[in-house]
């Protein structure tokens, strides 16, 4: 079976259409989530800080506007992951509100699970993208 | 001075026995003040004794009285030390009583629900003029709330330590809950992961048995998570549940955990409250998730008039410090009315709010920026009920699908997936603007369309519901306002 990274809030959803999208930034622009953008070619789960593209749109008010940014985001990295991001700046809150994936490289390779043995039965693991074996700029392209 | 002039005026400090209501517990001029604690006790008194009477008992017997007047009294500014009957509202149709008592804060000592608990609940209810006692609610004042860690995360970092953001985070408790070994156990882990879930959990009395010791579970428990990680690309963890006979015991046992590299740890609540407030300070200072389990509360939440209302334990629990805890799913197996549900899940993740009586929340309650905890729902729920689950829980809370995820036909994966499935279709269509409760079962019908495993869960159990009267209800029912 193919590997899907299953990051974010719809990746156990078929790939949103641009409309379903705007529908999704609508809500978060409702509830006053400025939305940001971000990529990468390094889907390591502890990846916290992707590429921004650009500031969080602090200021926009129109789905239109922010699914054009998320297309020109698209044709620039046609082979990164990009994420569209909502950040809620309420008291007591002050995190992210919502987050998903609206672009995917066209292959991903996936995740070795490297097992060291140490002492007592006990094993140390970690998680290695394959695509990352390659230099930025390089990887999701074969 | 009249003759019963006198005798009032004498008899606060004659030797002997006078009402508790004299003695200055029952004061119903009383303004509380804003660093008082305050309690709702619903109290039955026994036949021939005045309600007030009884409240001012309550009161006396929780702070500085005994049953007799003793003179050393008279060497305090007892007048501080007294807690303080100030209302008492009968509950209509039945013979019952709220009665609301202020306490000092210089009755308690800081950061110690041990020491809390015993004040507030240590003596009182045996008492033999009292039917039946419950404690209802409280208010806790933010100077002494400060004075607790409370959770070791919270709901905000623990979604970012997670990376997950804006959907019910999903779990299941690995089963049979006894009996497997090591190697089986750590399956149904890694199937349940890699299907979809976010955790997979201990249940409260797998801890070190002959059939699986602890050491070994955890070793299994661990390549299944991490290699479910490396199959999803995603943060996953299994609560490890560390519950044992001894602080020293759980320490060793939350240390493997921590060297394993598990993101969370767990505890039962028939560990004690002191214990949880060790290993809160243990998590926070470890950086592992505490969940806990409230096994055993049952015995003294359920009963509507004697014992002690789970928002009050919910309450506890956070000034303790835990990120997570059980606090009912209203559509599942156990006890929830859908009101009182609600206010748990208010008591646990509101920052401040108001009194809501239809909610049974009885007091106002400034959480004074401690931490949210995470509520968790589990017991008797599955996919085909996400629309009542979102619509009822909110957001932030654990969704446990035990039997919803390990019984489904097709295998534990499968169940697993439906799950995801149900819930991100739901997300999904709510932040589109439906209207989940009427169309949620169309959302969930239409995502089984190109999803089979779903398909399947909604067709096997689809006519399960637990549908009996509650016995735990707020008396306050909401009145229309037109």
């Amino acid at each position: 079976m193919a590997f899907r990274l299953t990051q974010g809030t719809f990746s156990f959803l078929p790939d949103l259409s641009d409309d379903e999208i705007g529908k999704q930034v609508q809500y978060c622009l409702d509830h006053d989530w400025p939305i940001n953008v971000e990529f990468t070619d390094d889907p390591h789960p502890r990846n916290t800080y992707w590429e921004m593209w650009g500031l969080p749109m602090f200021d926009v008010k129109d789905p239109a506007a922010i699914l054009y940014e998320i297309n020109a985001c698209r044709r620039a990295y046609p082979h990164h992951y990009i994420r569209v991001g909502a950040y809620d700046r309420s008291k007591g809150r002050q995190t992210v509100a919502l987050s998903f994936i609206v672009n995917r490289p066209p292959h991903d390779p996936g995740f070795a699970l490297a097992r060291q043995e140490a002492h007592d039965r006990v094993m140390r693991y970690t998680l290695h993208s394959y695509a990352t074996d390659k230099p930025k700029g390089e990887r999701f392209t074969g | 001075m009249t003759t019963e002039a006198m005798s009032q005026q004498k008899s606060r400090w004659a030797s002997g026995v006078i009402p508790y209501a004299q003695m200055g517990y029952w004061k119903p001029d009383y303004e509380p003040k804003d660093t008082d604690i305050l309690c709702a006790f619903r109290l039955v008194p026994q036949e021939g004794v005045d309600p007030v009477e009884a409240a001012a008992a309550v009161a006396g017997e929780s702070s500085t009285a005994t049953w007799t007047v003793v003179w050393t009294d008279r060497l305090t500014a007892y007048e501080n030390y007294q807690a303080k009957a100030y209302q008492v509202v009968p509950v209509p149709g039945t013979d019952q009583f709220i009665a609301y008592i202020a306490y000092d804060l210089d009755l308690f000592e800081e950061g110690s629900i041990a020491n809390l608990t015993s004040s507030i609940i240590g003596n009182v209810f045996g008492f033999k003029a009292l039917k039946s006692l419950r404690l209802e609610d409280m208010r806790i004042p933010p100077h002494y709330v400060k004075t607790f860690q409370g959770p070791p995360h919270g709901i905000v970092m623990e979604r970012e330590y997670l990376d997950k953001y804006g959907r019910p985070l999903l779990g299941a408790t690995t089963k049979p809950k006894l009996g497997l070994s090591a190697r089986s156990y750590g399956r149904v882990v890694y199937e349940a992961l890699r299907g979809g879930l976010d955790f997979v959990k201990d249940d409260e009395n797998i801890n070190s048995q002959p059939f699986m010791r602890w050491r070994d579970r955890f070793l299994y428990c661990m390549e299944a998570v991490n290699k479910a990680s490396a199959e999803t690309g995603e943060v996953k963890g299994h609560y490890m549940n560390v519950t044992a006979a001894t602080m020293e015991d759980m320490y060793e046992r939350a240390e493997f955990a921590k060297e394993l590299g598990s993101i969370i740890i767990m505890i039962d609540l028939t560990i004690g409250y002191t214990a949880i407030q060790s290993m809160a300070k243990w998590a926070r200072k470890n950086g592992l998730i505490l969940h806990l389990h409230r096994a055993g509360h049952g015995t003294y939440t359920r009963q509507k008039t004697h014992g002690i209302s789970f928002r009050v334990i919910a309450k506890w629990m956070r000034l303790a410090g835990v990120d997570h805890i059980h606090a009912g799913t209203v559509v599942g197996k156990l006890e929830g009315d859908p009101m009182a549900v609600r206010g748990y899940y208010q008591t646990l993740r509101g920052m401040k709010y108001d009194a809501d009586p239809t909610l049974g929340l009885l007091f106002e309650q400034d959480w004074a920026s401690i931490p949210a905890v995470m509520p968790v729902a589990s017991g008797g729920i599955h996919a085909g009920q996400m629309h009542q689950l979102l619509h009822y829980l909110g957001e932030d809370v654990v969704l446990q699908f035990g039997g919803g995820t390990i019984g489904h036909p097709q295998g534990i994966a499968a169940g697993a997936t439906a799950n995801r499935v149900a819930v991100e279709a739901m997300i999904q269509a709510r932040n589109e603007g439906y209207d989940v409760m009427s169309e949620g079962p169309q959302v969930l019908e239409k995502a089984a369309k190109w999803c089979g495993p779903l398909r399947v869960a909604l067709e096997l159990w689809k006519d399960i519901t637990f549908d009996y009267n509650p016995t735990d209800t707020p008396d306050a029912i909401p009145t229309p306002s037109y």
